[in-house]
């Protein structure tokens, strides 16, 4: 079979695309946003049960809808548009053709299976055992099979990804090292190498289980391998959106990173690092010594943390960088202040940044403390970090990619344009209350995944003090705004790609590989000094560096808040 | 370069570091060792700590111990007609057992202020979730592993255990009471 070498150069980012991976790329994202309509419909059910005054689905809907919510979100939502993104970081980065786009056409139909096997199992009504499927409590078979499938057509899309780096390597499509972006790419895919391992070595039991092949599943062990698989899967998402927000800086104000050595080097401590945090998922379980959970959880854990803080600091300092440069260095905050926030690429950027940091971070780092983790275990204060973790951080850093992916790949106009601008303030705001005002409630003891706190009818009744009834409400409220930015983006998206107007290229053609596209030239070295005259007190981004000690102190009084709080509960050993 | 494009030093790794960047890896490490050194200490000097002690076991052995305890310190029974519970006043120091299962917390205990109890959790089916209520102390039940807390009360009152880890259609309604006099 002939290899398919034709390329387009896109006119308005001169990016180069290779024909096959388009195709790939466009039909990852789009299925990837028709689960978020999916799993954005199934949130009004989740939070307008939880709103108490609403409460709007009975018990047994509640808790299908809510297990649906979870899956069609975090997983299937998540990783096709993660999909997409690894095809892009690499054929379209590298100027290479995709390697094997029918294996990778394999895949995507896989995980189409898996996803409808999947959501099947759960719509039949007799799995709704929430995305974590904790044994002994057991879901139809369909519920593995579905995931499993999905897991392998992911697993072949990660390899399609390496194998187009070995492409590009052999063909000498670029020069020198490959870019930060993709670096942060080849981080997520190997990253999800072990993860989707982990699901392996977990599901394929727990599917023989429910099918009878097997006789028992211990409880500890599921829980122990499953967030092997859980939690190192969320590093896939920190990995990808973090590449995005590097990629964002880059294309909406030319940013180069402050030193490459450094931000590869925190990449590279998520991959050394993060494996065996599913610890801090153990906290509270017996039958693990302690010695094991602080092992696991700090040397996991804590490195990866300094990468994350490393990376808050470099994107908005490379950004800071860029806008100074450009002029704009007056002050500590000038370049901000004159930064483009009516463009929705850089407002979702700049939000994933700042709610993944300030609510996602701190709050996953406190709970993930061992001792800590014992106010905070299984309420809604879980929901409520993740929320600002993947549903903001990532999610809103999907969001905005799209903007820029709508017209160079889509080749398509933005539709509803003066509202897009909103987009992401709608949904970052939205979103933040909603993580926030779980927090709240989790600290004040409301569970997580739980159908009635009022407790009605019951004699042993208990009763919430209001502040969490007020916290449910508002999440609620807050929800409302989040919904709209939420649907705001698939109109637009849905609308633009489908009903935009068409851009058109005069002179558009396709190129074969080997003549029209040429390696990359290597950039000129980088002159010294040139960074010389911006900034303050000896540094190129005093403001980032500000904003990032207001972070360090936030970060620090909270910890510590809590550490006071468990201090006043029962002593306990 | 900018992060989409190939690094304009092929030797990326040797490229130097800004001064705003090294200032805060450090600021960022010593934070991240001080994080870490709070959970050691906390073992010694805290108050507030998950015993490693578990046992495995099995479900009806545990009813078993549960009953026995019963039998010997149960006062009175409370609840709905026809679904009593039955309340529990174990001594001081101890050995305490509660049941967890779909989808009821098994017996209902009542402890004396300041004093401490050895409590043993374990799970007779899936896993549940012991959230005790308003102290919000929260810890995973298994069944299979009887998980063995020293607690000491420190205030008197009427307290709830709900379950928050999802246990099925009546998770909502697996909840009960502790009583501290
Ligand atoms: C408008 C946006 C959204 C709203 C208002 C929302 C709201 C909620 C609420 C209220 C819960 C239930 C918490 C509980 O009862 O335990 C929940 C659960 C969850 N949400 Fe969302 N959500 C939204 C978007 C997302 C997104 C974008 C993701 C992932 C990328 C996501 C992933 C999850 C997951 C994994 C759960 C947990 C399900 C479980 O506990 O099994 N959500 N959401
Ligand atoms: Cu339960
Ligand atoms: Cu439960």
């Amino acid at each position: 079979m002939a290899i398919n070498r034709n390329f387009r150069t896109c006119p308005s980012s001169g990016l180069v695309f290779h024909e096959p991976a388009e195709k790939l790329i466009r039909w990852n994202a789009v299925v990837a946003v028709v689960f978020l309509l999916v799993g954005g419909i199934l949130a009004i059910g989740v939070t307008l049960t939880r709103w108490q005054a609403v409460h709007m689905l009975d018990a047994s809907a509640f808790y299908q809808v809510l297990t649906a919510h979870g899956l069609n979100m975090l997983v299937f939502w998540i990783i096709f548009f993660e999909i997409a993104v690894l095809y892009f970081a690499s054929s379209t980065l590298l100027r290479c053709r995709l390697a094997t786009p029918g294996m990778a056409w394999t895949g995507f139909w896989l995980m189409i299976l898996g996803a409808l096997m999947n959501n099947y199992s759960v719509i039949r009504g007799d799995s709704s055992v929430m995305f974590t499927s904790y044994a002994p409590m057991g879901a139809h078979p369909t519920f593995y099979l579905g995931l499993i499938l999905f897991a392998v057509g992911a697993l072949i899309a990660c390899f399609v990804f390496f194998g187009t780096l070995v492409v590009a390597k052999n063909e000498r499509t670029y020069v020198g090292s490959v870019s930060l972006v993709t670096f942060g790419a080849i981080t997520a895919a190997i990253i999800a190498v072990f993860t989707i391992a982990s699901g392996a070595i977990i599901l394929i039991p727990t599917l023989l289980w429910s099918l009878g092949l097997i006789e028992h599943i211990d409880s500890l062990m599921y829980r122990t391998i499953w967030w092997g698989f859980g939690h190192s899967s969320q590093q896939i998402n920190v990995a990808a959106h973090v590449a995005l927000w590097y990629a964002g800086a880059a294309i909406v104000f030319g940013a180069k990173p402050m030193s490459e050595k450094v931000s590869r080097a925190a990449f590279l401590l998520y991959i050394l690092f993060l494996q065996l945090a599913s610890a801090h998922h153990l906290l509270a379980d017996p039958g693990l010594t302690s010695n094991w959970k602080i092992f696991n959880t700090s040397y996991a854990m804590y490195l990866a943390v300094l990468a994350s803080m490393v990376h808050g600091l470099t994107v908005p300092g490379s950004i800071e960088v860029a806008q100074r440069l450009k002029g704009y260095n007056n002050g500590l905050f000038e370049w901000l202040r004159k930064a483009p926030w009516g463009n929705p690429a850089f407002a979702g950027i700049f939000l994933s940044i700042i709610i993944f940091g300030f609510l996602g971070g701190i709050s996953g780092v406190m709970m993930g403390t061992e001792q800590l983790n014992l106010i905070i275990h299984n309420t809604i204060y879980v929901p409520g970090h993740f929320h600002a973790t993947v549903a903001t951080g990532t999610t809103l850093a999907f969001m905005a990619v799209t903007y820029f992916l709508i017209p160079t790949l889509f080749r398509r106009k933005i539709m509803f344009e003066p509202l897009a601008k909103y987009q992401p303030y709608l949904f970052g705001i939205g979103m933040a209350g909603v993580s926030l005002f779980m927090m709240g409630a989790g600290t004040l003891g409301v569970p997580r995944r739980h159908w009635d706190i009022s407790f009605a009818g019951n004699v042993f009744g208990y009763e919430f003090p209001g502040a969490a009834w007020l916290m449910m409400g508002l999440t609620g409220v807050s929800a409302l705004i989040a919904f709209a930015g939420g649907a705001l983006y698939l109109a637009i998206t849905v609308g633009s790609v489908f009903f935009g107007q068409k851009i058109e290229t005069p002179g558009f053609k396709h190129v074969s590989a080997r003549e029209g596209v040429g390696a990359v030239p290597a950039a000129a070295p980088d002159t010294p000094g040139a960074h010389a005259g911006i900034g303050a007190w000896g540094m190129v981004a005093p403001g980032t560096f500000v904003l990032a000690l207001v972070f360090l102190a936030s970060f620090v009084l909270y910890y510590f808040v809590n550490w006071k709080y468990l201090s006043t509960v029962w002593p306990l050993k | 370069m900018s992060a989409i494009l190939p690094p304009s030093e092929r030797v990326w790794w040797k490229q130097p570091l800004d001064r705003v960047e090294l200032i805060w890896i450090v600021i960022a490490l010593v934070w991240c060792l001080i994080m870490f050194f709070m959970m050691p200490y906390w073992h010694v000097y805290g108050k507030q700590n998950l015993a490693n002690e578990a046992f495995r076991t099995t479900p009806a052995e545990f009813l078993k111990k549960t009953e026995a305890m019963i039998a010997q310190h149960k006062v009175r029974e409370e609840g709905a007609q026809g679904q009593k519970v039955p309340v529990v006043a174990p001594p001081a120091g101890s050995d305490v057992y509660l049941v967890a299962r779909l989808w009821q917390w098994y017996p209902i205990l009542e402890l004396e202020s300041g004093k401490s109890y050895r409590i043993h959790l374990m799970s007779m089916d899936w896993l549940h979730g012991f959230s005790l209520q308003p102290e919000n102390i929260n810890i995973e039940v298994h069944p299979g592993y009887d998980h063995v807390l020293t607690v000491t009360p420190t205030h008197k009152g009427t307290y709830s255990i709900i379950c928050n880890e999802y246990c099925g259609i009546n998770h909502h309604t697996m909840i009960s009471k502790l009583y501290v006099k």
